[in-house]
């Protein structure tokens, strides 16, 4: 990092050093200052447009008038005068809030947003407490804007927050302003579900209550009755750090932690809104034991389910099957419960190659796996595969950001501040950086490509050695490419060679080995001359490179086993059914080993099987540990005490390993000396200990998970119980199920709530941050377990597949993903539910008329022997010869693991 | 050819636009020839400069500066532009329609002039929705230019090419402000835009932009084919050339008159129009369009230019004045003012879109019988808060110069709103 050049400026009389690199608002808001705001956002800097942030400027120290100026728009300069208290920057604030109340409704008591509005903070702030308008307030219409949002346009400030974000931030197109005057509306053409995959992300940005969360709407409370915890998303493999809420039982929200270089101010849809399987009516509560000759099961103690369990594990041996979706912590009990020789982790055989092959290459380069901040200011990308909307929706966001930095240029060049968005997005205009996106079926970052190519998944691997090949040696080394691919090859290449910062973007979503291994043969040859290149691989779970540093051996070997009989007993770990890859061994173990228990959230074709149900937590009813896609181990604490006898899987596990290995060998009193004890067992995950060492916190000076304004504490239960009940007891994290607890800001992976004096809303969160935007104060939480291997980088290799050829009959089968409907759990949200497509087969439009079908047609498909009747998706992005199927869809689950399928015209 | 009405000059009575056959006839892009065949792109933007041409737009920004802040092309390649402000929609102007409507082959003359000064390869009139036959005269004139040879490829020979439009828009108010305009032109909304950097920096779609009052542009041949110093001598009182001055309100001849820079106002108003109609006193006149605040009977003497009635607390403006009677409630005068006004505010700042309705209800509750004693005070504190530096662009502090200075001009007609009630001149007691 550059040392940021320093300037002084005064502020009411006290000088201050302070980077010029920020604008002035920035820059008093870090210097601890109340300075009101609307329109401007840290992520979306500064349009001028709101006029609160007004001061009074100074030309010397002579100068008594001044000038009012907004300070979002004022860069900062030497010798900088300016006044916050000036009693005429104090009228015309307060003004600013009385020109915003006369539109806006007085419906405070009533509105969702009311207590975490940054509206009524900043209102407070400036003062403004007397109305003298007396005219009408003008109204609007609403619209129904999907599952996911509530819109209420009357409480509009018109700060145009909402449709910077949307469409210049995240590139969405069916939202917009219009109209004009105090008319303007911000909503779409016609009322209609949001499109954009980041639009949860409106009720954060909003400063009041138009857009709020509709799923927090159906079981509604206030944010100062939520019970919160720093937690991590467990729906994609980015490990975006979370705020989930809960009271009474219920979780009612996910909110966004930020982290400097994860996620940032913003999370995706699913991430936000899939948090309903916590709440679900199949929610598995407690254990439940499969009664000998009846075919149901019925509800046991826990006690009797670990007598029961223990009693099986001393009967025989027991394999263990970890899960990619559970913690280290959880992971680590059962290979401890069953001994590494018998533990093997839930991921299917090819998989697991990639997942090895992605642990061999995610170090490559000099630069290391890049954090998404780092990804959002590559200056050149080339997506390999990875249709990164659907498997990682957060990446495309980061995406999105990286293509306007070589653009950029033009701006600095004029002298634009980088703070100064709209002048920076005219100067920019439509140009973008260089971006190439190779998949198999069209994606939504196309339309900001550079170059796109459809192709095989093998034949994508080409393109990438291919390119590799021209950065190696100059020339050209693949002569028989397909004009489609060969066109991407010279431009990415060279694009990549001029990048200062030259990112690969590649993963397990494309299910092919070859292209993971060009990808990291690519930035081999890049860092040659480039140590800056960087690498990132996407991963399909949220704790799938931790499972994958485990070094267990797959579902393969771990069914042929059950197959063999090796096992009378199976212990599974919240088996995923829903892949194909993954669900036909996870069925052969569950059907073949004699004794299964089945550690899980809910019902399902697992918990069916099971001979014993135990209730395992959810990651808002535990704590632990997870390592995202760029190897970094993060912790999660438990948001809430469940209902009923779930607990954390790794509880169950020790409970039973107590019985079975007796105390001594599972010592554990809390998740973190679970964590120890992996640390000290496998050497990979050692720096997780310093990890805890860092959130290590005295005990008398917990973290209260409730806020000081918590009401109802001592009545709530009344109708149950008159006395107060004790408050559960946390022995185990740094945190209190409680609203008492250290005054004091806590450490940056214990951060609870955003709250500050003044500042209720969100907004409050730069009151935790070093600098606005940059990292929380301590460092951003989480370790890396993977270090740059900048010249030991395994696993690259020239030997190129074979170029893809259709078969006469056959289908190569891609996967194509679904940001609502992949995965398994989100599901479980209503709304996610209604915008998961049904199932359904791809094929190029030419494909179709060879089978003889089209449009709404219905075709056979065949796998490996089993049979499924689809309707036709024509998809005239796809290779010929390639079929696309949806991958986690209900209904597509069961499904063997081949690749080609047959298809024909249903008769 | 040098004429004291050089900018009006030829237009028929009859109300047809002067063809290109006539345009040519009177030494119509005779200029252009000369720019091309003979001077550099620098020594025309000299000769501007020279003739200390001013915007007629409203500002009076220095014309040959402007163009002089485009950075010079050195060979690089990339877009410029300019563009002719046609969307004249100053409540009270009507100039820029007669140049436009009477003799659009001096507009493309002057624009392509400018095109050749800043070396830009595109130009684009942007015309108000509602001057339709300005918009087809000038299309067809576009037309005519193309085959003659004065716009498109390869102008008169050279390797100087500028691809012309003319643009009708939908039309706002906003659209006027030259930064609206480009959002407008590039298909946004007509928003303001932050500077720096200004348009002859990053304008139309981020590139070089010049951007002009269409009198502006009209200008310019006159002046390449006469000379800056016979420009700067056409003025009375110090600024150059001449004006289209205007004047509506209840005159006699309300009208355009294009008269030399710095003529008295007492000669505009009385000599050209005619005078106030029978039985009528000027109580005030807004001198440069709605958005210019009010001056008085004892500033009727001075010269109209931007100087002087800078000086004098208003603005020359377009240059086009309204004039209030003493038989006009001037209260109704700013509350029709003010509806305008917050009817063409786009909506992006706060105390523009939120302020000038209330401002606007205000005013119409007084002139309705329902004002009250504290809404002198409402409306004083807008004028303050809405005024330059506070809004984000200028159209609120426009909206309130005149308000302000009718609240200091005319009080007590405010006050008797009030106190009666009611308006005194729609209701008589």
């Amino acid at each position: 990092m550059e040392k940021p050049v320093l300037k002084k400026i005064w502020v009411d009389g006290r000088t201050h050093e302070v980077p010029e690199s920020n604008n002035l608002l920035q820059t008093v808001l870090d210097l601890g200052y109340d300075l009101p705001y609307f329109c401007w956002h840290p992520a979306l800097g500064s349009v001028g447009a709101c006029r609160q942030c007004a001061v009074k400027q100074f030309r010397d120290a002579d100068d008594r008038d001044g000038m009012i100026i907004m300070a979002c728009m004022t860069p900062v300069s030497d010798g900088l005068r300016i006044s916050i208290d000036d009693p005429e920057a104090v009228a015309f604030r307060a003004s600013v809030i009385g020109w915003l109340m006369t539109n806006h409704p007085h419906d405070c008591p009533i509105c969702d947003e009311g207590g975490e509005c940054h509206l009524q903070d900043m209102t407070v702030m400036t003062g403004h407490n007397q109305r003298t308008y007396r005219f009408n307030k003008r109204t609007f219409r609403n619209q129904n804007l999907g599952p996911f949002l509530n819109h209420e346009m009357n409480r509009c400030i018109q700060c145009y927050r909402c449709v910077r974000f949307y469409r210049d931030y995240a590139g969405g197109k069916d939202f917009n302003v219009f109209g004009s005057r105090n008319r303007t509306y911000f909503g779409r053409v016609k009322d209609g579900t949001l499109e954009s995959p980041f639009s949860g992300n409106l009720a954060e940005i909003c400063p009041t209550g138009v857009f709020t969360d509709k799923t927090e709407k159906a079981h509604y409370t206030r944010k100062w009755d939520l019970q919160t915890a720093p937690s991590l998303c467990t729906l994609c493999g980015l490990g975006c750090n979370t705020l989930p809420g809960e009271r009474l039982g219920t979780l009612r929200r996910i909110r966004n932690r930020y982290h400097g270089e994860i996620n940032r101010y913003f999370l995706c849809d699913r991430g936000r809104f899939g948090y309903e399987f916590v709440n679900s009516p199949r929610r598995i509560r407690h254990p439940a034991l499969r009664q000998p000759g009846s075919p149901g099961s019925a509800i046991v103690s826990a006690e009797q389910a670990i007598d029961h369990a223990a009693g099986l594990l001393a009967g025989g041996a027991t394999i263990g099957i970890g899960s990619p979706t559970a913690s280290l912590e959880a992971n680590h009990a059962l290979r401890t419960l069953v001994g590494a020789e018998n533990f093997f982790v839930g991921i299917g055989g090819s998989e697991a190659e990639l997942l090895r092959t992605v642990l061999a290459t995610l170090g490559a380069g000099p630069a290391g796996p890049p954090s998404l901040r780092e990804i959002e200011r590559a200056d050149a990308v080339l997506i390999l595969g990875e249709d990164l909307t659907n498997t990682a929706p957060l990446l495309d966001l980061a995406v999105r950001q990286s293509v306007l930095n070589v653009p950029l240029d033009h701006a600095r060049a004029l002298d634009v501040p980088h703070w100064n968005d709209a002048v920076n997005r005219l100067v920019i205009n439509n140009e973008r950086g260089p971006l190439f996106v190779a998949t198999p079926a069209p994606t939504s970052l196309d339309e900001l490509a550079s170059g796109v190519c459809r192709a095989a998944p093998q034949d994508i691997a080409h393109l990438g050695f291919a390119i590799a090949a021209i950065v190696g040696s100059g020339a050209p080394a693949l002569g028989d490419l397909p004009d489609a691919i060969a066109r991407l090859v010279g431009p990415a290449a060279e694009a990549l060679r001029n990048s200062k910062t030259p990112l690969i973007i590649a993963g397990m979503g494309s299910g092919d080995l070859a292209t993971i291994r060009a990808a990291a043969t690519l930035v081999r040859e890049l860092a040659n001359t480039n140590p800056a290149a960087a690498l990132c691989l996407v991963v399909p779970d949220c704790n799938s490179v931790g499972v994958g540093l485990l070094g267990a051996p797959d579902l393969s070997h771990a069914a042929a086993a059950a197959a063999r009989g090796e096992f009378t007993n199976a212990i599974v770990l919240e088996p995923d059914l829903s892949r194909r890859g993954r669900s036909e061994a996870l069925s052969t173990i569950l059907d073949t080993v004699p004794h299964v228990v089945v550690l899980d959230h809910l019902e399902g074709p697992a918990t069916d099987r099971a001979e014993l149900v135990l209730p395992a937590a959810t990651f808002a009813e535990s704590g632990g540990t997870m390592v995202n896609n760029e190897g970094r181990a993060q912790r999660f604490f438990q948001v809430f005490v469940p209902e009923g006898e779930v607990r954390a899987s790794w509880r169950w596990l020790q409970q039973i390993g107590e019985r079975v290995l007796g105390p001594d060998s599972v010592p554990w009193d809390g998740s973190d000396d679970v964590a120890k004890g992996l640390a000290e067992a496998i050497p990979v995950f050692g720096p997780i200990a310093d990890l805890m060492s860092t959130l290590t916190h005295e005990p008398r000076r917990r973290v209260p998970r409730q806020s000081h304004r918590v009401t109802g504490r001592t009545s709530v239960n009344a109708h149950l119980q008159i006395r107060e009940p004790r408050p559960p007891d946390d022995g185990e994290s740094p945190l209190a199920f409680s609203m008492e607890g250290s005054p004091l800001p806590p450490p940056a992976g214990l951060i609870t709530r955003y709250w500050s004096p003044g500042w209720n809303s969100v907004q409050a969160l730069s009151r935790f941050q070093e600098e606005i935007g940059g990292a929380l104060r301590g460092g951003d939480p989480g370790v890396r377990l993977i270090e740059p291997r900048p010249s030991d980088v395994a696993s690259t290799s020239h030997d190129e597949p074979t170029r893809f050829t259709p078969r006469s009959g056959e289908w190569l089968l891609v996967s194509l993903y679904h940001l609502f409907g992949s995965e398994r759990l989100s599901l479980e949200t209503p709304g996610v539910a209604e915008q998961a497509p049904a199932p359904y087969v791809a094929l190029n439009p030419d494909d179709g008329d060879r089978l003889g079908v089209g449009p709404g047609d219905t075709l056979v498909v065949e796998i490996e022997g089993r049979t499924l009747e689809l309707p036709l998706e024509p998809e005239p992005g796809l290779p010929r010869g390639c079929a696309g199927l949806p991958e986690g869809l209900p209904g597509l689950r069961d499904l063997p693991a081949g690749r080609w399928a047959r298809l024909r015209r249903l008769p | 050819m040098a004429e004291a009405t050089p900018l009006t000059q030829g237009i028929p009575a009859d109300g047809k636009p002067l063809g290109l056959r006539e345009y040519e006839a009177m030494g119509g892009y005779e200029a252009l020839r000369t720019a091309v065949g003979q001077m550099t792109p620098e020594d025309v933007i000299e000769v501007v400069k020279d003739s200390n041409l001013r915007g007629r737009g409203g500002a009076g920004f220095p014309t040959g500066m402007k163009w002089g802040f485009v950075p010079k092309r050195d060979g690089k390649p990339g877009r410029r532009y300019v563009v002719a402000n046609g969307d004249e929609m100053e409540p009270g102007t009507f100039k820029d329609r007669l140049l436009m409507e009477g003799n659009p082959h001096q507009l493309i003359e002057g624009m392509t002039l400018a095109a050749y000064a800043i070396e830009a390869d595109f130009a684009y009139v942007f015309i108000r929705w509602a001057y339709r036959d300005a918009f087809h005269r000038l299309r067809d004139a576009a037309h005519e230019a193309e085959k003659a040879g004065y716009i498109g490829k390869r102008i008169l020979g050279t390797d100087f090419h500028l691809e012309f439009h003319i643009h009708g828009s939908a039309g706002r108010y906003m659209c006027g402000e030259e930064t609206g305009l480009l959002n407008s032109l590039q298909g946004g909304r007509a928003n303001p835009r932050s500077k720096p950097p200004f348009p002859p920096v990053a304008g139309l779609y981020g590139k070089p932009t010049v951007i002009q009052n269409i009198e502006t542009l009209c200008n310019v041949p006159q002046i390449i084919s006469n000379g800056a110093e016979w420009f700067r001598n056409l003025g009375l009182a110090g600024d150059a050339g001449t004006k289209l001055y205007g004047v509506s309100g209840k005159v006699n001849r309300p009208g355009i008159f294009e008269l030399p820079m710095g003529t008295p106002i007492r000669e505009i108003i009385e000599e050209h129009a005619g005078g106030m109609r029978d039985g009528l006193r000027l109580r005030g006149f807004l001198p440069g369009g709605a958005s210019t605040p009010f001056l008085l009977d004892e500033h009727l003497d001075l010269p109209m230019d931007f100087n002087h009635i800078a000086e004098a607390g208003s603005r020359l403006g377009t240059g086009t004045m309204i004039i209030l009677d003493d038989r006009t409630c001037p209260v109704g005068m700013l509350a029709n003012m003010e509806h305008f006004y917050a009817q063409e505010s786009c909506g992006w700042c706060t105390p523009c879109r939120d302020g000038l309705p209330w401002v606007e209800k205000t005013l119409h509750a007084m002139e309705t019988g329902a004002g009250k004693d504290e809404d002198l005070e409402i409306l004083e504190l807008h004028c303050k808060l809405l005024g330059p530096g506070y809004t984000f662009c200028a159209l609120a502090p426009g909206a309130v110069d005149p308000l302000a200075s009718a609240l200091r001009f005319f009080r007590e007609d405010f006050e008797a709103h009030i106190s009666e009630r009611r308006c005194p001149w729609r209701n008589p007691s």
